[in-house]
């Protein structure tokens, strides 16, 4: 009996799955039912992000970084601002920080709901975000009550804040954050024990802690094979060192893990949060160095100077030292990282986005090795993509 | 945190004082220029160096600063878990002199190594698939080149009378407008047409 020649199979998964996460053209080679190598092609939604901020102001390139990872923008301008700040020296007014913690961490629960109802739906649990979405618009409200957008929200810039946050948000925000954890469970209780559900999750694209370094991981999946690294304890920025949060650590680096630990790190935000209003200084929101910050309507008003200040800022923008500089915030997919680059002009001469979902889809191989095809959408789904700020 | 970070750099130049070409802190950073043709050995000594143990490579990203004869600045930055330090690698190369990859160092390098031939057209020898990695299909050219104009070359479509996306050379509405945002802002020091008479007939004086 002659031998049987048995070929492998391709596939192309996506770029129009749904369970894609986007645009991700994935081509998996099949042995039977069991992926043999993953070769995810990114790109499809590359916007030479990088190229246009070196065209840009300090301040023009802003809004660039909400649309890198568009489910949590704030988080990405954080990054950029304290950029910026470090090569020029400028100090945030206490009341910034906050505020600026304080809306880093909504985005974490923002980007955490999205990522963990979408996961769900990926391995076939329709409800969760059908309930969490509710919350998810609610947070999107607070978001445009204190910028003016549900989304884009160009708030955090270097120097502050655009705007103080008006009166009574707080209170409001303070009153979700007790109200929220009731939901938070409903969608646990539904999830976390279902057999279904941990058939899908449960030893599924493990990476132990040394692979995970090595591959570079950081975040929620750095966190998930046990390595307790944050870089809001272990390198705060802003007010972080201030406040009283745990690091969540999974122990088996599966997706299930991560799944669980994302709930945990929803709740430690909350803290953050709380803490945050309950502390929050008065003062101003900005830095009052004129030659960063622009002067407010009313002193434009009566002072020609301001109104220098205003139009120069707006059209020219502010010089940047020479110098480079990096920095990298823990948004909430991982480690978001700024490295920029001033030849002292008012551009950036380079400005290099490090973004999480990068790394982590460069693993999208290793991790879906030898896993069955029906895997490769929990893998994808506890990795936390989002296009954005993968092609950028 | 600058003393920490001052006597990182002295035990990095007496370690590997051939590898090294000079260290500098600034804004809390460690920045170390390297040689290029040792940048295996250099990473592998930061990785496994009981000082320095950067477990992970956080980014590799090309500089590009075509004025130069070496134009390429290849930036790596290394993170350490246990130390909880950041460092910056960098090294000089062109467009013809290919930079031995890391990624048997670190595996993260693949991609970003990728990104970076994409991007710059830095060559790396030994790196396991080094393919474009965001660019298009068939796309010529190192889009993140100084020399790249920022819109391109050219423009996709999708044509109803071939029924296929087609490829054509860019055509501008209106001219792209940059603008000359040089002007002094602060110690304005005008030259007006005219001006230079003055100063001589100053010097003159």
């Amino acid at each position: 009996m002659s031998e049987v020649d048995i070929k492998n199979y391709s596939l192309n998964f996506g770029p129009q799955h749904p369970a894609a996460h986007g645009v991700l053209r994935l081509i998996l080679e099949l042995d039977g039912e069991v992926i043999d190598r993953a070769d995810p092609h990114i790109g499809l939604l590359h916007r030479g992000t990088e190229k246009l901020i070196e065209y840009k102001t300090y301040l023009q390139a802003v809004p660039y970084f909400d649309r890198l990872d568009y489910v949590a923008p704030m988080n990405q301008e954080h990054a950029f601002a304290l950029a910026v700040e470090k090569l020029m020296n400028i100090e945030v007014p206490e009341r910034g920080q906050y505020i600026r913690v304080l809306y880093s961490e909504i985005g974490r629960v923002l980007n955490h709901i999205l990522n963990l109802t979408t996961h769900a739906m990926d391995v076939g649990a329709m409800t969760p975000i059908l309930w969490q979405f509710e919350e998810r618009e609610i947070l999107m409200e607070f978001y445009e009550r204190v910028c003016g957008a549900r989304m884009h929200a160009a708030y955090f810039r270097p120097g502050g804040v655009h705007q103080d946050m008006p009166a009574g948000l707080a209170e409001d925000i303070m009153a979700w954050t007790e109200r929220y954890p009731a939901t938070l469970k409903e969608m646990e209780d539904l999830l976390l024990g279902n057999r279904i559900f941990k058939q899908r999750n449960v030893n599924i694209g493990v990476a132990t802690a040394e692979e995970a370094m090595d591959m570079g991981f950081s975040g929620a999946m750095l966190r998930g094979s046990g390595v307790p690294w944050d870089l809001r304890k272990s390198q705060p920025y802003d007010v972080y060192d201030k406040m009283d949060f745990d690091i969540v650590t999974g122990k088996h680096g599966d997706c299930y893990d991560r799944f669980v630990l994302r709930c945990e790190e929803i709740r430690q935000s909350l803290r953050i949060i709380r803490q945050c209003i309950e502390e929050m200084p008065t003062g101003p929101v900005t830095s009052d160095d004129r030659k960063v910050s622009p002067p407010k309507r009313g002193e434009m008003k009566r002072s020609m100077e301001a109104m220098i200040h205003h139009f120069k800022l707006y059209t020219e923008g502010y010089k940047v030292p020479e110098g480079e500089a990096y920095a990298a915030v823990e948004a909430p997919k991982g480690e978001f990282g700024v490295y920029l680059v001033s030849d002292g002009s008012n551009k950036p001469y380079r400005c290099k986005i490090r973004a999480p979902g990068f790394v982590h889809m460069s693993a999208m191989d290793f991790l879906c090795r030898g896993h069955m095809l029906a895997d490769a959408p929990a893998v994808l789904g506890s990795m936390d993509i989002v296009f954005g700020e993968v092609d950028r | 945190m600058n003393n920490e970070l001052k006597k990182l750099a002295d035990y990095i130049s007496t370690q590997m004082d051939n590898l090294v070409i000079s260290t500098e802190v600034a804004h809390g950073e460690l920045t170390i220029v390297a040689r290029a043709d040792k940048i295996v050995q250099f990473l592998t000594f930061l990785r496994d160096d009981l000082e320095c143990q950067c477990q992970t490579l956080v980014d590799v990203c090309g500089v590009d600063y075509p004025e130069r004869a070496k134009r390429f600045d290849v930036v790596y930055h290394l993170l350490s878990y246990t130390k909880n330090h950041r460092l910056r690698v960098k090294i000089e190369t062109d467009a013809q002199t290919p930079v031995d990859s890391v990624v048997s160092v670190y595996n993260s390098a693949n991609w970003f190594e990728r990104e970076a031939w994409d991007m710059y057209g830095i060559l790396f020898n030994n790196h396991p698939d080094l393919r474009r990695i965001l660019t298009d299909y068939g796309f010529q050219g190192h889009p993140l080149r100084k020399d790249f104009p920022l819109t391109g070359f050219v423009e996709v479509r999708y044509s109803e009378e071939e029924e296929r996306v087609v490829y054509e050379p860019v055509e501008l509405r209106q001219d792209f407008r940059s603008f000359d945002f040089m002007s002094p802002w602060e110690g304005t020091d005008y030259k007006l047409p005219g001006d230079e008479k003055a100063d001589a007939e100053e010097g003159a004086n």
